[in-house]
């Protein structure tokens, strides 16, 4: 059956007819009789009425449960209100009318409409409807029993409220005679060890103890009136029944008791919808509780087994299906154990199917497990993400905290659909997070960060004196600090990655860092050329360096090679420093493991590549940057242009290029000689002389870049331009301001320029592969010549 | 998506079947029970390597002209069989993967009840064992429904 949700109206109404059913007093089951009785006077067919029955699980359990009860009259609204009978239908009619029950319960229904309706009655109305209960069944029946009943009940109409109908008024009284009264729950509660929470406490075994502290509680209970809920309803079913049964003095004391007690409890119920806490754990309630989970755990921060939870609460005499309803209310985490936190939960949830609350279809928001804030269900709001951070207590949550807050959004939903409760995966998805996340501040340590995508075609001489780099540098804090020397402009010791920015844009590095989009990337540039330095020859991943889509700037790599160029022809290793600043501003690309790939491809590339690195003589470093620079071009290029198969010929092509260095010694010190010519030549239109100078491209670009001269730059045509974009949006990228407003705006302007580059360089790419080709075949006729040339060496 | 959700335990009888109500769900029970074999069968031909190799998600049992049928299984043995309208197209092997996976979810979590006995079947009339399970497949089956 599915649960039933009711307005407070309603609720009490329901409650006061199964209390006037109840007549066994036990709160759960109802007479049969007296049930048929209400149902017929219900004015519905007979068959209706089966269906109802049926409907509502009565036939099924064979009794009338308080749920099935409330069911029944809900569809019996239904009914009444011309609506089909279904299932669905209990929740999903709205504002339906109290069901209406004719005869002489027409005045009680009058009554009950118009006093839950409106708290304006007073108790007087009430008295008048005690009448009509009993007289249902006398009407009905005509029994002695009811007669008795009635003159009783009428006296007790005397009564301010009626046991049956929870009196919503006095609100003045109510926690007077509330307070008074609650004494007496303890004397009622010797009296009926029945009531209230007698039955509860008895199945667990702990009779004496458990009715003491039920008495306790319920004493305690007074105070806080909206969580007397619990308790002081429980006493109105009791007490009503009393007021029917037993002899009248009885009567008085209870009846006003239950007027008091229903009177509290109707106020309640009305304050704990602004209250909203009808299932707040009390303080002796939870010190109740928490000495019962300390008897199977005696650790307060450990957990209770699954199995010995069950023994437990199976002793509450509920159903296997409630308990296990409670159960995946209150397991949280869903861990098939139970916190103390979710224990009490469980428990309270216990306490009031005991007492005829039905069970809530999500968990409580005052009952969800808490880890940080214990009984804190103030923050509603946070409370999601709180109680995903409670629920979770034996995991990890400082290691998932900082995706947890995302995470604990839809762990109430999680919980309550068990739709998504794909934690784990979201938690590893965090964990992704903080991999990039780290991925992405490494570079930004100097120390580390090389992997600078410097386009350095490394010739093996290159990578060689790379290597020397390397080692000489170790930490590349030389390299940092060279890149910086070289540039005398932006030179900052603050940071390379800057520095090496500034050298890229020619710009203060500020703004570079400043914005989001952006600040990533300079620091990847930055610490790939680093990175590339100190690995160019160490990494031969570069093979299969992960894509990374060419990050933005491909300007700063630009402006690296163009830096490189310039360095290489002026310099020596010496200004490697120098030069290798330049190249951390430029290419986004570099991923780190990319930029010694690329690096190292170089060498073969040489031509192509060379003029990138030998645009950078000083920068031995860089060099390898530069030549995973143009490497990552050429990748990235014949990725995009499917060129693949070259570059994976250029990867392993390069790494033994590398390793022999032999071959590539010569033709390194021609490019190198290429190189400076390049550099020298300088205006020439480099681009073009592409087929000609394999190295004028490269350098040509990458020096405008460095240099930020707008006279190279006119000079090559697609590299200036490229250059240009380069340097434009490494220009703009530092003066994106900081704010978050301009930032959106920087970064789309970034992107597109981003995506121009990009295109740049792809062409430039596939200009350097049909070098790298050209470079290619004279190296091969070069081989043969050598040994052509050396005969004997074979022999 | 799914016209029909089965769970069947390690002994090859069912713990939970649920079809959407339009059509006879006898031939939906027939096409579960038979796609038995083909999950014996695919665990069998993996399973000769380590089990833990073996992948949960089996993939498409057998195609029939309405309806495909897909199958999952745990690593206790326990089967999960979806039915998929063949001409819901849209459906992607990722997609079902997530379901297949949302399913084993839910079933953990019943599981995890310690009310619930292994064994038992997944009742979701009451109010309680099973529910989320139910809800959760009710929510797969919505959009052929």
């Amino acid at each position: 059956m599915e649960g039933l949700t009711l307005s407070d109206a309603e609720q009490k109404y329901y409650s006061d007819l199964f209390s006037y059913c109840d007549i066994e007093s036990t709160k759960k089951v109802v007479v049969n009789g007296r049930v048929l009785e209400l149902f017929r006077a219900a004015q519905l067919p007979n068959d209706v009425v089966l269906q109802i029955m049926e409907l509502c699980g009565a036939t099924r359990l064979g009794y009338f449960g308080r749920s099935q009860f409330y069911i029944a009259l809900k569809l019996v609204a239904v009914a009444q209100s011309g609506f089909p009978l279904r299932v669905e239908s209990i929740n999903t009619v709205k504002d339906l009318p109290l069901p209406r029950f004719v005869a002489s319960k027409n005045e009680q229904e009058s009554r009950h409409a118009a006093s839950y309706s409106s708290d304006s009655e007073n108790q007087g109305s009430y008295s008048g409807v005690i009448p009509p209960p009993p007289g249902r069944g006398q009407v009905k029946k005509g029994s002695v029993t009811h007669d008795t009943v009635q003159p009783r009940t009428s006296a007790d109409a005397q009564e301010p409220a009626s046991p049956v109908v929870s009196p919503q008024q006095s609100p003045p009284t109510s926690p007077h005679t509330w307070r008074k009264h609650s004494r007496h729950p303890s004397g009622g509660n010797s009296e009926r060890p029945l009531a209230g929470s007698g039955p509860f406490w008895f199945p667990f075994g702990e009779a004496q103890s458990g009715s003491s502290a039920g008495d306790a509680v319920w004493s305690g209970h007074s105070p806080p009136p909206p969580q007397e809920n619990w308790v002081s309803f429980a006493d109105t079913p009791p007490t009503s029944t009393l007021l029917t049964m037993h002899p009248a003095s009885v009567q008085d004391q209870t009846t006003v008791r239950t007027v008091a007690s229903a009177t509290t409890a109707i106020e309640i119920r009305r304050q704990s919808s602004s209250y909203d806490d009808p299932w707040k754990i009390t303080d002796e309630q939870r010190q109740y509780y928490v000495n019962q989970f300390k008897t199977i755990q005696p650790d307060l921060n450990g957990f209770i087994p699954g199995s010995a939870a069950k023994e437990f609460f199976t002793k509450s005499k509920l159903p296997i299906l409630e308990l296990s309803h409670i159960w995946e209310l209150s397991d949280f985490d869903k861990d098939g154990a139970l916190t103390l936190d979710e224990f009490c939960a469980a428990f309270h949830l216990v306490v009031a199917r005991k007492n005829g609350y039905d069970l809530p279809e999500k968990l409580p928001e005052s009952l969800m497990p808490k880890l940080i804030d214990l009984e804190d269900s103030a923050d509603v709001g946070d409370q999601p993400g709180e109680v995903g951070y409670s629920g979770s207590p034996a995991e990890a949550p400082p290691s998932k905290s900082p995706s947890m807050p995302s995470l604990n959004q839809t762990w109430p939903e999680l919980n309550q659909s068990s739709e998504q409760w794909e934690t784990f995966s979201e938690r590893s998805s965090s964990s992704q997070t903080l991999t990039q996340f780290d991925s992405n501040i490494a570079p930004a340590d100097p120390d580390t960060a090389i992997v600078h995508p410097v386009p350095i075609r490394m010739t093996p001489s290159k990578i060689h004196m790379q290597e020397m780099e390397l080692k000489r540098t170790g930490s590349d804090h030389t390299n940092p600090t060279s890149p910086l020397l070289v540039k005398p402009s932006d030179l900052s010791e603050e940071n390379k990655i800057n520095s090496s920015v500034k050298f890229a844009s020619g710009n203060t590095v500020d703004g570079y860092s400043s914005s989001d989009s952006f600040t990533s990337d300079p620091e990847q540039i930055g610490s790939n050329v680093t990175r590339q330095r100190s690995h160019s020859g160490t990494s031969p991943d570069n093979t299969a360096p992960p894509p990374p889509p060419p990050r933005p700037q491909p300007s700063h790599s630009r402006s690296s090679s163009l830096d490189m160029n310039r360095t290489f022809t002026v310099t020596t290793g010496q200004q490697q420093a120098g030069v290798v600043a330049h190249p951390p501003a430029v290419p986004p690309r570099p991923q780190p493991s990319q930029a010694p790939g690329p690096a190292v491809h170089r060498p073969v590339d040489a031509d192509g590549l060379m003029t990138h690195t030998s645009t950078s003589p000083q920068q031995i470093p860089e060099q390898p940057n530069f030549a995973d620079f143009s490497q990552f071009e050429v990748f990235a290029a014949s990725n995009v242009n499917e060129e693949q198969d070259d570059e994976a010929e250029k990867h392993p092509e390069v790494l033994p290029v590398e390793k022999a260095s032999d071959p590539a010694g010569s033709l390194r010190v021609a490019k190198t000689d290429s190189k400076t010519e390049e550099k020298t030549a300088a205006s020439a239109p480099a681009n073009v002389s592409k087929g000609t100078t394999p190295l004028a491209p490269p350098p040509k670009p990458v020096r405008r870049r460095l240099k930020s001269e707008d006279e190279l730059r006119p000079e090559v045509d697609e590299h200036t331009q490229k250059t240009g974009v380069l340097a434009a949006v490494l220009a703009s990228q530092p003066s994106i301001p900081r704010s978050i407003g301009k930032d959106k705006k920087a970064i789309q302007a970034s992107i597109r320029r981003n995506k121009e580059t990009n295109t740049v360089l792809a062409r430039l790419n596939s200009e350097l592969q049909q070098q790298l080709k050209d470079v290619l075949e004279e190296r091969i006729s070069l081989e043969v010549q050598l040994e052509q040339l050396r005969p004997f060496s074979h022999l | 998506m799914a016209v029909c959700v089965a769970v069947i335990a390690k002994e090859n009888y069912p713990l939970y079947i649920r079809s959407t109500p339009t059509e006879n769900e006898l031939k939906f029970h027939y096409m579960v029970h038979t796609s038995l074999d083909v999950v014996d069968e695919k665990i069998s031909a993996m399973g000769k390597a380590l089990v833990d190799q073996r992948e949960l998600y089996l993939g498409l049992l057998y195609p029939t002209e309405d309806y495909k049928v897909y199958g999952y299984v745990t690593n206790s043995k326990v089967k999960f069989v979806m039915v998929v309208d063949s001409s819901n197209t849209a459906l992607r092997d990722n997609e079902i993967r997530s379901m297949f996976r949302k399913l084993h979810n839910s079933y953990t979590d019943v599981m995890c009840n310690p009310f619930y006995n292994p064994g038992d079947r997944i009742q979701s009339r009451f109010v309680c064992l099973g529910r989320a399970f139910d809800n959760m497949v009710t929510s797969m089956m919505i959009p052929v429904c």
